[in-house]
């Protein structure tokens, strides 16, 4: 060993790292739209709302209810639905999950995979209604492919979030 | 015993208080959200003015890495070729390719300059301001299929204006921002173009499916006269589009319509060109007379 690692006993990292870590993962999952492929069909899962749900299923307090407000907003701004749309539905997901919190308190992964696959396909089905009085008239068969891909990858996004939640807490 | 939690804040009054706000601001910024989105359904050129701006902020990121996504698609492309076993097969796909777009344009312009000889009172207004640009992104977690330009306002981009790649038509620009502009793909569920069929010109409405390919309508009801392999350019009626730019083939019969698959492939885009609005002249107005003329 050539150096021993500073101690971390009385250190706790900045707040800027305590509470920017989920908020700026989220808005990276809600820029996923600006990568550089043009798709035919909508497949690619919602980044930013799976992020978000990670983040609260894995810290049910951390988040105040209306931070889906801003999130949403941002998310929004990429997403290609009319503004608004996801600030509704993930203030109203976020305030939901709070009147769940009272129900059942003590969930293990399975239950919260559950739980946030079934907020997935609700939020991806009112998504396709909102669209529908936009305008748009997609097959609600055609997002099958999305919901499946969105709520298996759920544990995964759930997995890289405890990671950086390890990073985070450092 | 469950955790202690801060949503069940014990005697504090204060904790009360501000949890019951958090609720209340909760509440009312999903009711904002609700009404930003009726007013987006009834005013939309605002909203694609704030969201044209991030969208000019990051352009320029999904332009750079446009490049790659297009070699990694042109990479599974050369796979692809090798285990065709014939290199000679991707040229030969070239080739045919660019045979077939000039079949289209020629079989467009006979049709063309048959209708014109007919009724030469039809005057099309030249293209002056064509924009060529970059489409760079697009909106894949979203039913709607949405891509971004890179180019907007400055560079002489006007919402309404159709956006064409070489193959054919790609779609419609909905919202310009400053250096980007959105484009509603022709695939998109909410789009329509009316076509005709090549060689003899019967007219249809191709609507968007929302997964990549198109449902061609004839205008004629009770029977569908097209079948599979028929092409299909835009008839350039009421407008917008210009008549002749190939729009899709069709791959399956349906007894209503067909099905159909957009020439130009939107996952290969990387260059179109924005055009000015097709615009039949108004007939000329009638002399002044009258009440007009003091």
């Amino acid at each position: 060993m050539a150096r021993h690692p500073r101690s971390r006993i009385g250190r706790s990292p900045s707040g800027i790292q305590r509470q920017g870590v989920p908020i700026i993962s989220t808005m990276i999952g809600s820029m996923t739209p600006i990568l550089p492929v043009i798709a035919t069909a909508p497949v690619m899962p919602p980044w930013g709302l799976l992020v978000l749900l990670a983040w609260r299923m894995l810290h049910r307090n951390f988040w105040p209810v209306w931070m889906g407000l801003p999130l949403g907003f941002f998310d929004d701004m990429f997403s290609g639905q009319p503004l608004g749309s996801a600030m509704m539905l993930w203030t109203l997901a976020l305030l939901g999950l709070d009147l769940l919190d009272r129900r059942m308190i003590w969930r293990d992964f399975r239950q919260e995979w559950a739980i946030a696959g079934a907020l997935i396909v609700a939020i991806l089905l009112v998504q396709l209604l909102i669209s529908y009085t936009n305008g748009g008239a997609t097959n609600p068969l055609f997002l099958v492919p999305q919901i499946a891909i969105s709520v298996l990858a759920f544990p995964l996004v759930a997995l890289g979030c405890a990671a950086l939640d390890l990073w985070r807490l450092r | 015993m469950a955790p202690p939690s801060p949503r069940r804040p014990g005697f504090s009054r204060r904790a009360h208080y501000s949890l019951f706000a958090s609720y209340v601001a909760a509440l009312i910024g999903a009711l904002v959200g609700l009404l930003l989105m009726v007013t987006a359904r009834f005013d939309p050129a605002g909203h694609a003015a704030l969201q044209g701006f991030l969208a000019d902020i990051f352009a320029p990121v999904s332009s750079a890495g446009r490049g790659t996504g297009a070699a990694i698609g042109s990479a599974f492309d050369d796979v692809g070729a090798y285990f065709d076993a014939a290199s000679k097969n991707r040229e030969m796909k070239l080739e045919l390719e660019a045979a077939r777009r000039d079949l289209i344009k020629g079989k467009a312009d006979a049709l063309e300059v048959r209708r014109l000889k007919q009724l030469a009172a039809l005057v099309e207004r030249l293209p002056e301001g064509r924009v060529t640009a970059r489409l760079v992104s697009s909106t894949g977690a979203s039913s709607r299929r949405i891509a971004i330009l890179a180019a907007g306002r400055a560079d002489g981009v006007v919402s309404g204006q159709p956006v064409r790649t070489a193959d054919g038509l790609v779609g419609r620009v909905i919202a310009v921002g400053r250096h980007s502009a959105h484009v509603l793909l022709m695939i998109d569920g909410g789009n329509i173009v009316p076509v005709k069929r090549v060689p003899d010109g019967a007219p249809a409405l191709a609507y968007g499916l929302g997964d990549g390919r198109l449902d061609l309508r004839p205008l004629a009801a009770g029977t569908n006269p097209f079948n599979v392999g028929d092409i299909f350019v835009t008839s350039g009626t009421g407008g917008v589009y210009q008549p002749g730019i190939p729009v899709a083939i069709g791959i399956r019969h349906n007894r209503e319509g067909t099905i159909g698959r957009p020439l130009a492939d939107p996952s290969r885009f990387d260059f179109a060109v924005v055009e000015p609005e097709f615009a039949i002249p108004p007939p000329s107005p009638p002399e002044p007379g009258g009440k007009a003329r003091q």
